[in-house]
């Protein structure tokens, strides 16, 4: 029962945070478009790529349960080594100062710029503004899709709890939006980044051992001791990497 | 046709954005799979080198970058 309550919590959570990165940049373009050139338009495109996403997710996940486990863990779990990998990769070189951290106040000033310069908006069906909201939810959903299918196959039943996180994060982004009208500035976007990229590296790890027939000491806890390492290693990364780059370039300019 | 094009750019780049390192987590993996059943070690021993491997790969390639670029604030 332990062993589940790991596997299930860690599943749920990281598919929600995960969700939640996506939905908040997804967010962002949707209300440049709606706030410029009407909401009609841009709701209904981002509800039509909410509707082909959950179509994904349902067909892709419904027949991937007819393949072997071992092989989907196996491959499923490298494309979420990648992923995650990339993902966490990328959140160490931002904390260290390397990669811009991404603002979501200067991504709507942008969108919303961009939305002016297309003509008229405020029809009663504007193309423009339905295809912008529609193209970001599907590009934006497409990560959360593969994420909640990833962690959701590569274990027995996991595939309901992964999407609940999901929608969760949907939910809780769609009522903030709603609330607020504008973007969420404030959520500390690129700390989530960091704990889903090591959140996902340690759920590709272990799927990919469970597919190699690793023996993971601990069986399903061992999950809860990849994260913790991946944290510590990710944390003393950026220090390292921050002092890495600030030395070369005094070493340069000495020279110079 | 430039949509699909786009698609499978975007799908793409969801997996690899530095070339040499999703390259090198792929060789390792591979090198592990074909490897591990000639290994004598304990069944965790194998688990704790595969993580190793991956670490490695991973701080390599952020120190590689951090080498490559200036402080951005």
């Amino acid at each position: 029962m332990g062993v589940g309550w790991a596997h299930l919590g860690t599943s749920i959570v990281a598919s929600f945070l995960a969700s939640l990165v996506e939905c908040v940049e997804a967010l962002t373009v949707v209300l440049a478009v709606g706030s410029v050139r009407g909401w009609r338009s841009a709701l209904f495109g981002s509800a039509a790529a909410v509707g082909v996403l959950l179509v994904i997710i349902a067909t892709l996940g419904t027949a991937l349960t007819h393949i072997p486990l071992p092989i989907i863990q196996l491959v499923v779990g490298t494309l979420l080594l990648l992923f995650g990998l990339r993902w966490l990769r990328k959140a160490i070189l931002r904390s260290a100062g390397l990669i811009p951290l991404h603002d979501e106040q200067a991504a709507f000033a942008k969108n919303a710029e961009a939305m002016r310069h297309l003509g008229s908006g405020h029809t009663r069906w504007d193309k423009i503004a339905f295809a912008a909201a529609f193209n970001i939810t599907m590009l934006e959903g497409t990560e959360v899709v593969f994420i909640v299918i990833a962690i959701g196959t590569g274990h027995t039943g996991m595939l309901l709890p992964a999407s609940l996180g999901a929608v969760a994060a949907l939910l809780v982004i769609v009522a903030l939006g709603l609330i607020l009208h504008r973007p969420l500035a404030r959520i500390p976007e690129n700390m989530l980044k960091f704990v889903v990229g090591v959140l996902l590296s340690a759920f590709g790890t272990f799927w990919v051992g469970e597919g190699m027939n690793l023996a993971w000491p601990g069986a399903d806890w061992s999950i809860l001791a990849l994260i913790a390492a991946y944290l510590l290693l990710a944390l003393t990364m950026i220090p390292l990497c921050r002092r890495q780059s600030q030395a070369l370039h005094q070493a340069a300019r000495i020279i110079r | 046709m430039k949509w699909i094009s786009n698609i499978f750019r975007e799908i793409f780049g969801l997996f690899v954005d530095d070339g040499s390192f999703a390259l090198a987590i792929l060789i390792w993996l591979t090198v592990l799979h074909w490897a591990v059943p000639y290994l004598r070690l304990a069944p965790a021993a194998n688990a704790a080198i595969f993580f190793v491997g991956l670490a490695l790969i991973l701080a390599e390639s952020a120190l590689r970058y951090a080498r490559s670029c200036h402080p951005k604030r």
